[in-house]
């Protein structure tokens, strides 16, 4: 008799292992397949942890090169261990790794160490690393699997000298020159480590703009920011190819004047696309759509009764959060609750310095929705806290429907930005208005207190500016 | 200029109300659709909304007064005064203030809270909440900051409504004078009405639950798991009632005049004993459903009766009504025939008792249950005949899913 389950969910990312965790919660006999010998996805492994990890060292770095003497404090002979730097990411990421594992045995969760292939609904083979396979019964199947790097076409990844994030997260040495195709979150994140380690970075994108989902005034602010520190932008050029010489790459740039580029390591990260290799989907008939994403309803089921799918497979931002939401989500489904997520409070934030945080509308989807608003902008210059601290840098920009001052977007870039977002994630789950936030008492001195005034300027009465 | 609160149509059949109380005072200012006062009929308790936003200018039916359908029971003064919002933050000495620093921002915040559904507001804990009860949202009286939904102000939406505790005699009154609700001079007369008309009496027998019993244990967890819904044994007999009702289709027929009208529909009435009285919502088309849809369609329409909001249309046009007074501990019991139906099926309480099971005696969890019928239509055979396919069916369930 094969193992029965009430729930298997095919990989064991933050989607994956959320799910699995909820579900065992509610009483659901479940167990997740995961192959890569370590549970946390591409998150945990190699992807947000270890470049967060990265760019916390990398800061701290640069920190006292730049910015410690401005506060009294001189450093001498500062050099860099970049081993000690990756061991230490490592560690980070092993804790946080066996973290899960921890809580997968406390909620009695198990993990089937192999590839997942869906043989019929109801059913699924899991192939271990030695080759063995078994087959389990399931009356739910979620699919999580994730995502992986799109490859640019005629530029092979090596992962040496031509990157993916994974390759850029263990380079050795730092490369004196680093050139980022793609000026999405990740290339700006991993570029921005390896230029404070002392790199000279160029990022080569193909849109006249940057992080392209972004509130296009952010994107500008960000891109002034990080030119100033030195980052250099080639904004709406292609790259044709890249030949790689003994001593050099050479980027082909597909520019009128046939320019090139040369580079010691070219991180190609132009985007990710839903890994479904190997699942048998055409087997059972599950829809795809053009994307290659996996189609599903509001309650996240395909078109296959008993099959599901979250998180980076399906539709919407390729996001942590976002699967984890959906994974608590379809799990409490499965429970016979009637959980949805709400897709217009999903904050999206890049981890460069500043930070760059988002949620909601942004100025060009209203327009484009010819949806009547205001706006309230209030910078860092003018909070107290981000002078005390020494980075002013950055503005919070709130966007209020005109009619009943609900927030429908708020944007910042500033220190912090990341943590700052969670009250306007909230604010939006409450429907709250601008002034809501605004007659919102703020402790002082505190960069929340941005927030505050900028939704004070909303309806043009803030106070410190 | 004023609009006039009249009195709602109530459904068929119903052609006064009495009001049964006013939620405004003449001079309170009043959203359109707000409750503005409550009236009692014969079935139900109904709200009357208001028709226009204003202040409540004048009452001209007070409490107690019995009002035919169309009746104007009030006026109101259209103004702006009120028309802001729904929930207008005045009036609330208790609540949080809604601003708490004065001036041309305040105003400004609640005339455009006033325009987002307090739905949206009031955060995603409370929307799957009410998701989940099945509420309707327009219905809570929000306590929020702003007029937001919170959390208790679900919660009390779903617990049963307080009833006012019976007037306890005051000590040296040798009695009390209570004049009777309307729904309950409505049972009265009804229940009355039925033994003047019908040729009732009743017939007896008795069922094995062992089964039905073993069934639901079988797959109480599961069933409820899946269906969101406990398993109980109303499903059963409403099952294994209209099993018999599709072989002696006379006990789902009525007397019109001098015809006999037989029903091809199965709209069974589930009698539900509330705080204010016994109601008996119908389960429409109940041939046509699930177990689970059964157990579910049950399940919301006594808690309707609990909390006081059933329709007219809940209530009306069942054909045939099961009655459970084992609920309350009965072991036997002579139902009255809810008029113009002519059958009504008494459950009664489940009790360990020896009976014979071939020459031993056991110890089986025995039901008396009951048929009370109509004489005039259904002939002795036939009634016995319903009872004992009742019988058989509750027994042994499986009949149920081969038709037998």
């Amino acid at each position: 008799m094969p193992d029965r389950y009430d729930v298997v969910i095919i990989g064991g990312g933050p989607g994956g292992y959320v799910a699995a965790i909820r579900a065992a919660q509610l009483g659901l006999k479940t167990a997740c397949i995961e192959s890569r010998g370590t549970l946390g996805g591409t998150c945990l492994n190699i992807g947000c942890i270890p470049s967060k990890a990265l760019l916390q060292s990398s800061h701290k770095f640069a920190e006292v090169d730049n910015d410690l003497a401005e506060h009294g404090v001189s450093v001498g002979g500062i050099a860099l261990d970049l081993r000690a730097m990756m061991d230490r990411k490592d560690k980070v990421v092993t804790t946080l790794t066996r973290g899960v594992e921890f809580l997968f045995r406390k909620n009695k969760i198990g993990w089937l160490k192999g590839k997942g292939r869906i043989a019929a609904p109801g059913r699924v083979v899991v192939t271990g690393p030695d080759g063995a396979s078994q087959e389990i019964e399931a009356t739910s199947i979620i699919i999580a699997t994730g995502s992986e790097s799109t490859p640019l076409p005629g530029i092979d990844i090596d992962e040496k000298r031509v990157v993916s994030s994974t390759g850029a997260l263990t380079l050795d040495p730092v490369p004196n020159r680093l050139v980022v195709i793609g000026g999405g979150y990740i290339g700006l994140e991993l570029g921005s480590v390896w230029q404070r380690l002392g790199a000279k970075v160029t990022v080569v994108e193909l849109l006249d703009h940057i992080v392209p989902n972004m509130d296009r005034e952010l994107g500008t602010a960000l891109q002034r920011v990080l030119a100033r520190s030195g980052m250099e932008f080639k904004l709406g050029v292609k790259v044709a190819g890249v030949q790689q010489g003994r001593e050099e790459l050479t980027l082909d740039l597909g520019d009128a004047e046939r320019q090139t580029l040369p580079a010691d390591v070219v991180l190609v990260s132009v985007g990710r696309r839903p890994y479904t290799d190997g699942l048998g989907l055409e087997a059972v008939g599950i829809a795809l759509d053009e994307h290659g994403r996996v189609v599903v309803d509001d309650g996240f089921a395909t078109n296959i009764p008993g099959i599901y799918a979250i998180g980076d497979v399906i539709r919407g931002p390729m996001l942590e959060h976002k699967a984890a939401e959906e994974g608590v989500a379809l799990a409490e489904r499965l429970a016979g609750q009637k959980t949805s997520v709400d897709y217009d409070a999903i904050p999206a934030v890049i981890y460069t310095w500043p930070e760059v945080a988002s949620v909601g509308k942004t100025e060009e989807e209203l327009k484009a929705a010819a949806i009547p608003y205001r706006i309230g902008k209030f910078p860092f210059t003018a909070n107290p806290r981000a002078r005390t601290n020494g980075y002013t840098e950055g503005f919070v920009k709130i966007l209020a429907e005109s009619e009943t001052d609900r927030v429908l977007g708020v944007h910042i870039i500033g220190p912090d930005a990341g943590t700052l977002i969670a009250e306007a994630v909230l604010a939006k789950e409450f429907g709250a208005s601008a002034e809501d936030i605004a007659r919102t008492c703020h402790a002082h001195p505190t960069l929340n207190e941005a927030l505050k005034e900028a939704a004070l300027a909303v309806d043009g009465r803030a106070i410190h500016i | 200029m004023a609009a006039e609160i009249k009195v709602p149509s109530l459904g068929e059949s119903v052609t006064e109300a009495t009001v049964a109380k006013w939620l405004k005072r003449p001079g309170e200012a009043v959203a359109i659709d707000e409750p503005i006062a409550e009236l009692e009929t014969d079935k139900i308790t109904l709200e009357v909304y208001a028709p226009a936003a204003g202040t409540l200018a004048e009452i001209l039916a007070d409490e107690g007064a019995n009002v035919p359908v169309g009746a104007v029971l009030g006026r109101i003064a259209e103004g702006a005064a009120a028309a802001i919002s729904p929930h207008p933050p005045i009036a609330d000495a208790t609540g949080p203030p809604l601003s708490r620093i004065a001036g041309e921002g305040a105003e400004r915040s609640e005339a455009g809270e006033g325009k987002l559904a307090a739905l949206e507001r009031s955060g995603p804990a409370v929307r799957k909440l009410i998701e989940e009860s099945g509420l309707d949202a327009s219905r809570l009286v929000p306590t929020g900051p702003g007029g937001r939904i919170s959390r208790a102000d679900v919660i009390a939406a779903r617990a049963p409504v307080p009833v006012p505790p019976p007037p306890v005699p005051i000590a040296g009154e040798r009695e009390v004078r209570v004049r009777m609700t309307r729904l309950r001079r409505r049972i009265a007369e009804r229940l009355k009405a039925a033994q003047n008309t019908a040729a009732m009496l009743t017939t007896f027998n008795e069922v094995d639950m062992s089964e039905a019993i073993a069934l639901r244990e079988r797959y109480r967890e599961g069933f409820e798991k899946k269906h969101g819904v406990r398993l109980g044994f109303m499903s059963t007999f409403v099952k294994a009632a209209i099993a018999a009702l599709k072989e002696l289709p006379v006990v789902n027929a009525e007397i019109d005049g001098d015809d006999i009208v037989y029903k091809n529909h199965y709209d069974i009435g589930v009698a539900v004993g509330t705080e204010q009285g016994l109601v008996v919502p119908v389960v429409r088309g109940a041939d046509r459903m699930s177990f689970a849809e059964i157990e579910k369609t049950i399940t919301a329409l006594a808690r309707k009766a609990r909390d006081g909001k059933l329709t007219i249309e809940d209530l009306s046009g069942g054909t045939f009504t099961i009655t459970n007074g084992g609920v309350y501990g009965s072991l036997m019991s002579t139902p009255i025939l809810n008029p113009p139906q002519s059958g009504i099926l008494g459950m009664h309480k489940i009790e360990r008792r020896p009976v014979a099971a071939g020459e031993k005696i056991e110890i089986r969890p025995m039901m008396y249950v009951a048929l009370s019928y109509d004489h005039r239509i259904v002939d002795g055979r036939e009634a016995v005949t319903f009872l004992v396919r009742i019988k058989e069916c509750v027994e042994e369930p499986s009949r149920l899913l081969f038709d037998m």
